[in-house]
């Protein structure tokens, strides 16, 4: 049986490896448009952009691994469309067969539109290698940085910048930053870190447009207020990549649509990681994150497989700003209360009735395994031990 | 510029020999040979502590002291935890760390 994956990310080379760490022996195929072998990108926000490693250190496997297991990468080629009937993937200049296809086309950053300066110069996107070599030379000391969106990509570039001596500005359209994902304990100890750090927070006000005529020169609120800048980063989140799929006539909805086993509604096509839709706690949701790419890619290719094993996503997350590290268990989606742990590291559990989410450890690493090892095994915490300071939350297990 | 080899050996005794350039983490040695037990989910964040492993006697002195947060990932991680423990990507590779040897440890629930 041949194996292509679309997708030489995170979740299409887990998917890869598993299948021969599975024991298949049929030929696998993977095929990705940026020139670079399967790495991974949380660097990209951090230690990269901060010129601490090369880019060979991100690779997910060396490249003798892909050889050495009979994975065929074809790297710097892009999918062009899928032929259903005729199970082929059509490149640029080639046809590619299949047997079984894993669609695991990630998820492309949001773009500012055009017509209100998105694609001035010096305005930045952070997902790929080539877009932070883009962004690494400006960041220079004394230049002002414009951050677009108050969330995890954002407030990993403004910590950046600042540790590089840029003047930041964060401005957030929503009421808060974090507000998708965080409740607001947790984003009040993450602006109050940013701010002793000399980030200035605008939020609740939508951006009218960026400014500027040969590059960006800053912005314009929807208030009136003008924001001066040298460059800017967009973070306002992500979509998945889904029109190869869309135009193939697989279902996609905000992703593509899978099952439980991780198969679109073609059974010989699968998809994982950032670009599907799963099924969770009898809704349908799209899990950014990098566990997620992994754990769906390998449930995927174990499907393939014959294993017929529902995926069942254990949701976890983590930021490093500054010093903090940020350190998040579960999916807090439905929380009617938030118990917080108040210690100098605080840690925020997230309820639904008596029954446990999500935590949001805030340089607490016990705190964090603690939470996740509960909630991966759908246990609860007793709230009055998470709020008293003394306690030892080892007592919780 | 010298390489730097490391022996990593499993509960069963089955040992990777493997090479890496300094200045990498243990981690990445690991994950890049395919060692069975280290996985690194978090690419290296102390996030996860799936790259738990155990270092040999003799070499300790030499893998430095652990980071903050670091006893309490391993205090909690899955595996047997040991005096020995300690997170593979939080291990700088040196020139002194040439011909280290690192254990595994049994791995719960796999």
């Amino acid at each position: 049986m041949k194996v292509v994956v679309v997708g030489a990310g995170q979740a299409g080379a887990a998917a890869a490896a598993r299948l021969r760490a599975l024991g298949h022996q049929g030929p696998i195929v993977v095929i990705g448009d940026e020139p670079l072998p399967p790495y991974q990108r949380p660097p990209l926000s951090k230690r990269y952009l901060l010129g601490e490693i090369a880019p060979d250190r991100l690779f997910l496997r060396s490249q003798a691994f892909w050889a050495d297991q009979g994975v065929e990468l074809l790297l710097d080629h892009q999918a062009v469309a899928i032929d259903r009937a005729r199970r082929e993937v059509r490149l640029r200049g080639g046809v590619i067969a299949y047997d079984a296809l894993i669609l695991a086309t990630g998820s492309e950053p949001r773009q500012l539109p055009s017509s209100i300066g998105g694609a001035l110069p010096n305005v930045h996107s952070v997902r790929r290698v080539a877009d932070i070599d883009r962004l690494a030379p400006q960041m220079v000391e004394g230049r002002r940085l414009l951050v677009v969106g108050g969330g995890y990509i954002g407030l990993e570039l403004a910590a950046v910048a600042r540790k590089l001596g840029l003047d930041v500005t964060v401005v957030e359209a929503a009421p808060r930053i974090l507000g998708r994902v965080a409740a607001p304990e947790t984003a009040n100890f993450i602006r109050n870190l940013h701010q002793a750090n000399g980030v200035l927070f605008i939020e609740d006000v939508e951006l009218e447009r960026l400014t500027g005529d040969t590059a960006v020169t800053g912005a314009r609120l929807a208030d009136g207020r003008e924001i001066a800048a040298d460059l800017a980063v967009v973070g306002i989140g992500a979509t998945p990549a889904t029109a190869l799929a869309e135009a193939s006539g697989l279902e996609v909805d905000n992703g593509i649509v899978v099952d439980e086993y991780g198969r679109t509604s073609d059974p010989v096509i699968w998809a994982a990681g950032d670009c599907a839709l799963l099924p969770f706690r009898g809704q349908q949701i799209r899990l950014e994150s990098v566990q997620n790419a992994i754990d769906q890619g390998e449930a995927v290719a174990a499907n393939i497989l014959g294993a017929n094993v529902p995926y069942v996503p254990k949701p976890w997350f983590w930021s490093d700003q500054y010093d903090l590290k940020l350190q998040i268990a579960g999916l807090n989606l439905g929380h009617d209360r938030v118990v917080v742990r108040p210690v100098p590291n605080p840690s925020h559990w997230y309820f639904a009735g008596d029954q446990l989410l999500a935590v949001d450890a805030l340089g607490d690493a016990r705190a964090y395994m603690i939470g996740k090892r509960l909630i991966e095994a759908s246990r609860t915490a007793d709230p009055s031990v998470l709020a008293d300071p003394a306690a030892d939350l080892k007592a919780l297990l | 510029m010298g390489m730097i080899t490391i022996t990593f050996i499993q509960p069963d005794g089955a040992q990777t020999v493997a090479t890496a350039k300094p200045g990498g983490s243990l981690m990445q040695a690991a994950v890049d040979h395919g060692v069975k037990g280290i996985i690194g989910e978090c690419g290296g964040s102390m996030a996860c502590a799936t790259c738990h492993c155990h270092v040999d006697s003799g070499w300790r002195n030499r893998t430095g002291a652990m980071s903050p947060g670091e006893a309490d990932m391993l205090e909690l991680s899955a595996d047997e935890v040991r005096p020995e423990s300690r997170l593979a990507c939080q291990i700088t590779l040196t020139p002194e760390l040439d011909g280290l040897v690192i254990r595994l440890p049994e791995q719960a629930g796999t």
